[in-house]
């Protein structure tokens, strides 16, 4: 972290502009939350954003009066909209965390410009992603019997259950995501508040800053806690959603039961991730005018990052197909011909499209290097990652062991209305989150200035 | 506790190379009480104060533990002790099946403990402190850096500690009033 960037050429695109000081850097990350008037398309965009998530409230107080009939979910399909969507979110939220504590470690100090709003981006997401293990449950209000808590009946949960493993997981995810997003924001938090003019904000700002003076013991015991804890991070995110492939891969269905699951589902997380991150970046910098911070390097290295994770992702499909042959059992054998000629061909051949095919054009170095071209595949990304947890979802399910128990799924309005509500929510938060707080963490991007360096 | 109605003196530097110089000459002179303050971490500073011990790795080390260890004893308690359910035919003590959660609440304990440790060894929160009586103090979250001796420094005094801080060559030089 406080390595100093070269600043010799190297032929790629710097991580920052050259010409910036300390005091442009801070002035210019921090103008855009203290003095920069929120513009017409912020209130615009923030206000959509919150009529979808007005539309999710909606939908699951509906479902609390009346009761998951009003979803899609059927027997054999238990598990609908709410897994697809709970895996997707879950999965977008790992690229945040990979930024921060992965690229932390790993020495890539570009990630200084992108890691504070991919970390708000992984707060938002796994907040979505929470919403849907807590209405799927059918009696929402009994969902605290996931954790351990002393109750009258004096049982407790099943710790022998993937699904137990998932609570502890997302929960253990959720909170050290939380405090890794936090504490990296109180330096910044700090000069909010000697920036800001108004009594009031200095107020906040101060109460938030928790008092932060800079002392050289404070900075060595915060960097001794921020390594240790993307250290702590770095097993956390390959865990979560490692845990997440449990819930399929221990049970027997077919499409379900395979060892390759773990590894397939975190790099489809980051896949995931990386391709929120762009659809994010791209607009913010253009918009508030960041292409001195995020600059073409961190795009070209993010589609670089999808490029990689998309082939392991590719690699997982082929082994399934592969292992659909190769292992003699019918049932698999049948599970690759249904999703390739079945009722649910059509998402089928949409996800190897849009996850294996179209993203191949990113090997064009001119096509990382474009700002639109990126955002839309990026889209396609995002499309095809929901449709392959659709795919191992509700494909794997409706056609089993048994033709007598085969059956189909159709989302219900309601069904589509979370979903959707959930993206509101989702940007909603990101919309305040960029008028209220440094959305590029400034001391860190302090630290890659040539002028940061201490000549012995 | 009696207050010293001065808290130190402060002076200010314009760049982090000056700010480590002048911590060493300010420690290598005999002063002793001393503290730095920067807009961003900066490697080496600590040790030129004289802050050798920092204590956060042992205390995540031992949130880890106590997390681990209250994770699995959790489960060995609940599904083998308390309320032992045979599920599938598994042993009430099934180990394997332990080893997730008891992996999530040692990353969860350790990660609390790293945060809360840091900023209890910290002192913080601690909205009021004498330094932000210094105007110019606003600075050292942008681009200045300062170096305070402390009154309570057995050889602080006024006219001395600041004739020595004039040597250094800072921006400025302020008395802190506490």
């Amino acid at each position: 972290m406080t390595e100093p960037y070269k600043t010799v050429d190297d032929g790629n695109a710097p991580v920052i502009e050259p010409g910036h000081t300390f005091g442009t850097v801070t002035e210019k990350i921090s103008a855009i939350v203290l003095t920069r008037p929120a513009s017409n398309g912020w209130f615009v965009g923030f206000g959509l954003a919150f009529m979808l998530t007005m539309m999710m409230l909606y939908a699951v107080g509906y479902l609390f009066v009346k009761g998951i009939g009003i979803w899609g979910v059927t027997i054999p399909i238990g598990w609908g909209f709410a897994i697809v969507n709970f895996v997707w979110w879950i999965g977008i939220g790992h690229a945040g965390t990979l930024i921060s504590a992965i690229l932390l470690l790993l020495r890539q100090s570009w990630r200084n410009s992108i890691n504070r709003f991919a970390e708000a981006m992984t707060l938002f997401a796994v907040a979505a992603a929470g919403i849907f293990p807590a209405i799927h449950v059918g009696r929402p209000w009994l969902a605290y019997w996931l954790f351990p808590i002393p109750n009258t009946m004096g049982v407790w949960p099943q710790f022998r259950s993937p699904l137990m493993w998932d609570v502890f997981a997302v929960s253990t995810y959720a909170t050290i995501s939380a405090l890794f997003w936090f504490i990296g924001l109180i330096p910044d938090l700090a000069t909010l508040r000697d920036r800001s003019e108004k009594p009031a904000l200095r107020m906040i700002y101060g109460i938030l800053s928790f008092g932060w003076r800079g002392s050289a013991r404070h900075w060595h015991r915060y960097e001794t806690a921020y390594l240790l804890l993307a250290g702590l991070a770095t097993p956390l995110v390959l865990s979560v959603h490692t845990v997440v492939s449990f819930d399929f891969a221990v049970g027997i269905v077919p499409g379900w039961h395979t060892t390759i699951f773990p590894p397939y589902f975190v790099a489809g997380a980051i896949y995931s991730g990386f391709a929120m991150v762009l659809m994010l970046a791209i607009p913010i910098r253009k918009i508030y005018g960041l292409e001195d911070f995020i600059t073409e390097r961190h795009l070209q290295n993010s589609a670089k990052v999808m490029l990689a994770t998309g082939l392991i992702v590719a690699y997982g499909y082929g082994i399934e197909a592969f292992m659909g042959w190769y292992s003699g059992d019918r049932y698999d054998a049948f599970t690759l011909w249904n999703r390739l000629h079945g009722p649910y061909a059509i998402p089928y051949w949409a996800l190897l499209i849009c996850n294996i095919f179209i993203p191949q054009v990113l090997w064009i170095r001119k096509l990382r290097t474009t700002p639109a071209a990126l955002f839309c595949i990026s889209g396609v990304i995002l499309v095809g990652m929901w449709l392959e947890r659709f795919i191992i979802v509700v494909v794997s399910l409706h056609r089993d062991f048994l033709t007598s128990s085969w059956g189909m799924y159709y989302p219900t309005r309601w069904d589509w209305m979370t979903y959707i509500g959930t993206i509101g929510m989702f940007l909603a938060a990101m919309f305040l989150f960029v008028r209220l707080l440094p959305m590029i963490s400034i001391f860190e991007m302090r630290t890659l200035l040539p002028e940061a360096e201490v000549k012995e | 506790m009696k207050r010293e109605p001065i808290y130190g003196m402060m002076a200010e530097f314009d760049s982090a190379t000056a700010l480590v110089d002048a911590a060493r000459s300010t420690h290598q002179a005999g002063y002793k009480k001393i503290d730095a303050y920067s807009p961003f971490p900066i490697e080496g500073l600590a040790e030129q104060i004289g802050f050798h011990h920092d204590e956060v790795p042992l205390v995540v080390l031992i949130g880890g533990i106590i997390g681990g260890l209250s994770g699995y004893l959790m489960q060995y308690w609940m599904s083998a002790v308390d309320y032992p359910l045979n599920i599938g035919g598994k042993p009430y003590h099934s180990w394997p099946a332990f080893i997730v959660i008891t992996f999530e609440m040692t990353i969860l304990f350790a990660g609390i403990s790293a945060v809360f440790g840091m900023l209890a060894l910290n002192g913080l929160p601690m909205p009021y402190h004498p330094v932000f009586n210094v105007p110019r103090f606003a600075f050292a979250s942008k681009d200045r850096f300062f170096l305070i001796v402390f009154s309570s420094d057995k050889k602080y005094d006024p006219a001395g500690t600041r004739q020595f801080l004039e040597t250094l060559q800072p921006r400025s030089i302020s008395e802190v009033p506490s």
